[in-house]
């Protein structure tokens, strides 16, 4: 397996038509899903390869002597405006815009030159014609129109469009920049907890995220497993917090590990804007915006990862980073976990579901089968044990369809998409 | 006792970097002298090894923080959450073993072993020394060497460690590797490498394999240490040295210099490139391993030395020019 395939970030747009995914070699593929067809009315809109093309080269910081990776941290839509779509995509240090249009028509029959491009003769131009519009194979073209660069000194952890659809904020280890989407050579600086002597830091910030409708209020959260909502009205550079979110620590689980495990690796703000949901290394958490001293819904993700920290601090999977999202109606919430599950969470019924993202399972139209990790002594069958959980598939990038319930999963390097079961 | 459980520390910590089948032995841990005139309660034996479990464990994720955090070679950054978070840990540990007193006995170790070491060459990769200086002079009154760590010809482990370090990392400084002459410092970890110790060691003891599984699980509260307890309440350690995030430097191969860039940093002094310069300029001690380094964890607040102080404002120059080049 080639290791620039893995997949690094996934994002459906606005109307859930497109789905682009972003890799570790800095590409970005989109897909799109096909019109419904009346021939084939049982069978869903599938999604195919829309749009592939290169955003981010490696690049190497000669004043550091490192590399900058070209990997896709990040793709957040922008809003559509006409016919073209826009996408903003980062990697460690440089966001970048890109506008994909199609062209599927041309015209024919101009008066001035001639099919193949050469300029007539004005004296053989005896009449006037009307050029058509012809159908041709659809082309689609991915151009960069801005490069936002040389804003951050760290790496960058998340980008977010605000509500007015005219700014955007990018946030890495210790600041958070917004930008204007015209401005390229400027941002303000919204954010700074770098402390004034290095040597004193303890905290980075691990994501942040605009709110969707409140265009002055953002959030950003922390390594320590706290989150900060911040109001821009308030002052120029947000140090101070309008709310601070922490949920108090159990004195009795407390370990080595405390602090890492409650590291937040994603916020997202519900669809409504009165919720907000956090995951951390063990669980998910969704926060009511007017309660700021504890969640209001807690979900295991993989408890019974609690007793076999050590050994993966060892090998490193104490910090990957999950992500989780939420579905268009705010109802369900979903994450990934190891050995490629991922579980999605019912916040009415109180459900929830292991299922498992792989080719072995997934055929097409194939309805998914729920899976169990056992935590006990006795396994039943079906179930898997705990120790022959494989910890390098790990899905961390997750998307929900803003309307529908599709989902995009990504294992590793393979995407995979899940609909609903149509009766 | 304090040996037993220097001895058991190392010896898991060893296990843990050669392959199973590596004999230790602990039958001798009852003959050796006790420093302190402390006796083992017998009845309390099973109490003290429960909480040698626990310090084993503790051990274990100090050594494995530590190495975490060095870096050999690095292409691309690293990522700071991660060496924020591993470091708080190891401030963690670091805190809780002062407080117990298992710090103390640690460092006196290390010291003890330095003295008695010959410095030599390495054999794990050396990355780099620290860039910093210490304070010699510890106050507080020196235990008794350990009977097993003085002897000869045991190879000197040079384990240096690096930190990431974000301000550095803006400055851009590379900094030459280290010589080998360099004094050198030991992991309590490695003392199980030594020759001296395999020889010694025959037997092995079926305690250390549950003690080994029990690392994987969550650590348990640490309760009254009263084994560290009885042993001499030595006054904390104040050296000051400067902590993780300012003290080291990205190390790289500095590309071949462009004119331009020799130009620019024209003014700054060179020798902050000549890492012998740096040691030199600094009081001359033998130079510590991550667990002195360790001591500059806890303490937030006293200042560094001037020297060091030297260091960091240049630091802060040289980023500040950084930013501007980069225009941020």
């Amino acid at each position: 397996m080639c290791k620039a395939d893995i997949i690094s970030t996934v994002e459906f747009n606005y109307s859930g038509e497109l789905l682009a995914t972003g890799d570790k070699g800095g590409r970005v593929v989109i897909f799109q899903r096909e019109q419904e067809s009346k021939n084939r009315p049982h069978s869903r809109g599938e999604y195919n390869v829309y749009s592939t093309f290169q955003s981010h080269e490696p690049e190497f910081d000669y004043l550091k002597s490192l590399e900058i990776e070209e990997k896709i941290n990040k793709i957040r839509w922008l809003p559509q405006q006409n016919a073209a779509h826009s996408l903003l995509s980062t990697n460690d240090k440089t966001i970048k815009l890109w506008k994909i249009s199609q062209r599927d028509k041309r015209a024919e029959g101009y008066n001035l030159k001639d099919e193949d491009g050469r300029l007539r003769d004005p004296f053989r131009i005896t009449s006037l014609r009307v050029p058509v519009l012809l159908p041709m194979d659809r082309m689609v073209e991915a151009s960069p129109r801005r490069i936002f660069a040389n804003a951050h000194t760290y790496h960058i952890n998340s980008i977010s469009v605000n509500s007015d659809h005219e700014t955007y904020l990018s946030a890495d280890d210790l600041r958070v920049n917004l930008w204007h989407l015209e401005i390229t050579d400027r941002s303000f600086n919204i954010v700074d907890i770098k402390p004034a002597n290095m040597e004193e830091l303890t905290e980075v910030i691990t994501a942040a995220e605009c709110h969707p409708h409140q265009c002055n209020v953002f959030v950003y959260s922390s390594s320590k497993g706290t989150i900060r909502l911040c109001d821009m009205r308030a002052a120029a550079l947000c140090d101070r917090q309008s709310k601070f979110f922490e949920e108090p620590e159990d004195p009795s689980s407390r370990s080595f590990f405390s602090e890492i495990i409650s590291s937040i690796s994603d916020v997202k703000f519900s669809h409504s804007g009165r919720y907000m949901m956090t995951r951390d290394y063990l669980s998910v958490k969704v926060w009511d915006l007017n309660m700021e001293n504890r969640p209001v819904e807690t979900y295991q993700v993989h408890e019974y990862l609690r007793s076999k920290l050590c050994s993966l601090y060892e090998n490193d999977c104490i910090f990957d980073k999950f992500e989780c999202c939420w579905n268009g109606a705010d109802s369900a919430i979903m994450t990934g976990s190891y050995n490629n599950f991922f579980r999605m969470f019912d916040r009415n019924t109180r459900r929830d579901v292991t299922l498992e993202a792989s080719r072995e399972n997934s055929k097409p139209r194939a309805i998914l089968k729920a899976r169990k990790v056992s935590t006990g002594g006795k396994r039943k069958k079906d179930e898997i044990s705990v120790d022959s959980l494989d910890f390098n598939k790990k899905i961390l990038h997750t998307a929900w369809h803003p309307k529908e319930n599709v989902i995009a999963v990504a294992a590793t390097n393979n995407l995979y998409i899940f609909q609903d079961k149509i009766n | 006792m304090r040996y037993s459980y220097q001895r058991r520390t190392c010896a898991i910590a060893r296990a843990k970097m050669f392959p199973k089948g590596t004999k230790r032995k602990f039958s001798d841990s009852r003959e050796e002298p006790v420093a302190g005139g402390e006796d083992v309660n017998q009845s309390s034996l099973a109490a003290v090894r429960m909480l040698s479990s626990y310090s084993l464990q503790r051990q274990s994720l100090l050594d494995m923080s530590l190495i975490k955090l060095q870096l050999c070679h690095m292409l691309v950054e690293p990522n700071l959450c991660r060496s924020v978070l591993i470091a708080n840990t190891v401030r963690q540990i670091q805190e809780e073993m002062t407080q117990d007193g298992t710090w103390q006995i640690m460092t006196q170790a290390l010291s003890a072993a330095n003295a008695a070491a010959q410095c030599s060459a390495d054999r794990l990769v050396a990355t780099e020394v620290l860039c910093r200086q210490t304070e010699a002079a510890q106050g507080e009154q020196v235990p008794k060497p350990f009977p097993v760590v003085g002897s000869e010809g045991c190879p000197a482990e040079e384990v240096l460690e690096e930190e990431e370090e974000a301000a550095a990392a803006e400055v851009g400084m590379t900094m030459s590797t280290v010589s080998p002459q360099a004094p050198t410092s030991y992991l309590p970890g490695t003392f199980g490498m030594d020759p001296c110790w395999e020889e010694e060691e025959t037997g092995e003891d079926d305690d250390d394999d549950d003690e080994e599984e029990e690392e994987d699980s969550e650590e348990c509260g640490s309760g009254s240490e009263g084994e560290e307890r009885e042993r001499d309440s030595l006054v904390e350690d104040t050296r000051t040295a400067e902590q993780v995030f300012g003290t080291f430097e990205i190390k790289n191969p500095a590309p071949s210099p462009d004119p331009a860039l020799e130009e620019l940093f024209s003014d700054v002094d060179a020798s902050y490139y000549d890492l012998d310069t740096v040691l030199t300029g600094m009081q001359s001690v033998p130079k510590m391993g991550p667990y002195d380094l360790l001591e500059s964890l806890s303490s937030h607040g006293p200042s560094p030395l001037s020297s060091s102080t030297s260091c960091r404002s240049d630091l802060n120059e040289l980023d500040h020019i950084m930013e501007i080049i980069v225009g941020s």
